[in-house]
């Protein structure tokens, strides 16, 4: 069952023509390539844009670049200390857009923060903010399907496409109507817990990514607990591709810099490539 | 008014909702159902209302402050939750929560805790219905509270250290929350204030009015029909001032709920979104949430129940704020004129009482004594040496 929400919370549908992130990323699932997200912490350390092309030309579809916020609840003991690194050396909503339009990546970027940034800052300055920064899409963990509307009035309005978590939690009514306000792709949370790296790939990441890519062809990606090649390999039997994030950061907090994080992206689309 | 049910996405006026990660819908909606249910259901209210009585010591005494009215010039009025089983207000709704997760199927319990009152309360409520619980505390909290966390363990519990962030109850309900997020199939969170998403506002608030309730009832017969002119609260996340507040909030009497200086979210009046809701939110010029300084680690919080947010912007309750050195003083006034020693958050609603009793003398002050202060003893010998 899903609560109604308000009259006044209510959810627009999402606009019929898909974005540039979703356009992209059904063009490239279309000829065959399974797709590769990586996910790079803004304003760490002094070459994160650096590290933004690197993984860019070591073979990424597109960009996760996360937006620093201090109660971060979805993620885990990795993503939490890039972020408050970033945030103690400065990074702010405003420092990193700025970088982010001097950043030439060649793909299509979405920004992942949560959503008290955006409410902050206001709806519509946020999203315009992020669409004059060349930014294609927006993820918001903390804002699901019930709260969305009036942010993506605002993002929608703006040309920014709000990308939607499904859960494995979710009851089957329920993910239809994820799906049909998800804008770029559906992120497909691949276990229950919060992002980190995980020794085997998690078994409800396959079962998630069957279940949506049933009932949707926007594209199907996995995230949280995805932390190898071997494992993108694997959940990309069912899903359409993957976003890699706390594998990719660890390395960085290890100080891979922009090349080693670009061997490990390098290594992933390799993996992908020959298996499918 | 009577506080009233929230909108049906779980809102009092504009505050409140449900701002949580996509995986723990589901799992509020389960708890908005069985809560319902539960409330509803006579057999239900009539096994917590014997374990109210029976384990917890209900109802708690309304206490008279005949010195210490008479050293501040206003009558005060104590309600006792510090002498409930735990040693505070908590055990009301920990008992709620902990019957109603096992009727939900739910084999374990987890939790924040600040000072560690609702730790403790529900590790006690674990123990007592032969549950599993694990307590999320800041690690800054465990060293000024290390009573409290060794009574946590004796009682069985798992006490596990938060150290990220402010390492306080602020990160105490992200670690909590990230459980919660991985564990939700076979574990209740057991949220210890009015806040986080729908429906723990509002289910709190109901497992609490059970103060406001029976204090009314005790101010009718203490003043003959009538109640006092002003019923105040310390205010964290405010469950305690909500509990009391729920029992007035249709009279006239003057409601007002007292924060630390150092973490008066209603007093700044920013809105913001943290820990599943929308309210009032101690933030810097990008929203990043501020680490709140307090001498009590049960208010060390930047956020507040949203109930208060609304409360306080229709003009129904006020909020005050008072300082650790008001506070100090006023935990030592209670003792030496009435032998009560309060917990330190209490002190608070105390400290503003003594801090304007030139305004408020001659009138009749109710005031949620909502802990006992042995827990803070430690701390208190360390500062008044």
């Amino acid at each position: 069952m899903v609560t109604p929400a308000d009259e006044g919370l209510a959810i627009p549908d999402a606009p019929e023509q898909p974005g540039v992130l979703e356009a992209s990323l059904r063009t490239t699932r279309d000829g065959g390539r399974k797709l590769l997200v990586p996910y790079v912490t803004g304003g760490l350390g002094t070459d994160w844009a650096e590290i933004v092309r690197a993984v860019a030309d070591a073979g990424a579809d597109a960009i996760e670049i996360g937006v620093p916020f201090s109660d971060p609840v979805m993620d885990g003991p990795v993503i939490q200390e890039a972020s408050e690194l970033a945030l103690r050396a400065g990074a702010t909503p405003v420092t990193i857009f700025d970088e982010l339009r001097t950043i030439d990546a060649g793909v299509p970027i979405a920004v992942m923060t949560y959503y008290n940034l955006a409410f902050h800052m206001g709806h519509q300055r946020f999203a315009e903010s992020l669409a004059a920064a060349g930014v294609s899409a927006a993820i918001l963990p903390d804002l699901p399907l019930e709260e969305v509307g009036p942010w993506a009035t605002a993002a929608d309005a703006a040309g920014v496409e709000t990308v939607l978590l499904a859960a494995p939690t979710a009851p089957d009514e329920r993910l239809p109507l994820v799906c049909a306000r998800a804008r770029g792709f559906v992120y497909a949370v691949g276990l229950l817990g919060v992002t980190g790296e995980r020794d085997a790939l998690a078994s409800s990441s396959l079962v998630i990514a069957r279940r949506l890519k049933a009932i949707t062809d926007k594209p199907v990606l996995v995230g949280v607990g995805v932390s190898s090649a071997a494992q993108a390999v694997e959940v990309c039997a069912e899903a359409d591709g993957v976003v890699i994030g706390s594998a990719l950061m660890r390395r960085v907090l290890e100080g891979a810099g922009p090349a080693g994080a670009g061997e490990f992206i390098a290594e992933v689309r390799t993996a992908l490539d020959s298996a499918y | 008014m009577a506080l009233a049910e929230p909108s049906s996405s779980g809102r009092f006026g504009e505050f409140g909702g449900r701002y949580v990660p996509e995986t723990l819908v589901p799992a509020c909606h389960e708890l908005e159902r069985a809560f319902r249910s539960a409330w509803g259901d006579p057999t239900f209210r009539n096994e917590l209302d014997g374990l109210l009585a029976d384990y917890a010591g209900r109802p708690s005494p309304l206490t008279e402050c005949h010195r210490l009215s008479e050293e501040l010039g206003v009558r005060v009025l104590l309600k006792r939750e510090d002498l409930n089983h735990t040693g505070s207000h908590k055990i009301n709704n920990v008992l709620g929560q902990a019957l109603l997760a096992k009727r939900m199927g739910k084999s374990r319990l987890v939790a924040e805790t600040g000072a560690g009152q609702h730790g403790v309360a529900s590790a006690t409520a674990a123990a007592l219905m032969g549950m599993e619980c694990m307590v999320f505390m800041g690690e800054v909290d465990i060293e000024r509270q290390a009573l409290n966390v060794f009574r946590m363990k004796l009682l069985g519990a798992e006490v596990v250290p938060a150290v990220s962030g402010s390492r306080t109850l602020k990160d105490a309900v992200n670690e909590a929350m990230r459980d919660w997020v991985a564990t939700v199939e076979t574990t209740h969170y057991c949220l210890g204030s009015v806040m986080g998403p729908h429906p723990y506002p509002w289910m709190v608030r109901e497992f609490h009015t059970v103060i406001g309730t029976e204090a009314r009832a005790q101010c009718e017969k203490l003043l003959d029909g009538g109640v006092p002119d002003i019923v105040t609260a310390c205010v964290g996340g405010g469950s305690n001032a909500i509990g009391i507040f729920s029992g007035f909030a249709d009279t006239d009497a003057e409601l007002v709920g007292v924060e630390p200086a150092g973490g008066a979210a209603v007093g700044r009046g920013v809105p913001g979104v943290v820990h599943g809701m929308k309210s009032y939110l101690m933030q810097d010029e990008f929203g990043q949430v501020q680490e709140a300084h307090s001498i009590s680690a049960g208010l060390d919080y930047p956020g507040v129940g949203p109930e208060h947010s609304f409360l306080s912007s229709i003009g129904r309750a006020r909020y005050e704020a008072v300082t650790d050195e008001q506070v100090i003083d006023a935990f030592q006034l209670l003792s030496r004129t009435e032998g009560i020693i309060p917990a330190l958050e209490p002190a608070h609603a105390l400290a503003w009482i003594s801090r304007d009793r030139k305004e408020l003398a001659g009138k009749t002050v109710l005031l949620n004594m909502s802990g006992r202060g042995d827990k803070d003893v430690g701390q208190m010998m360390d500062i008044l040496g």
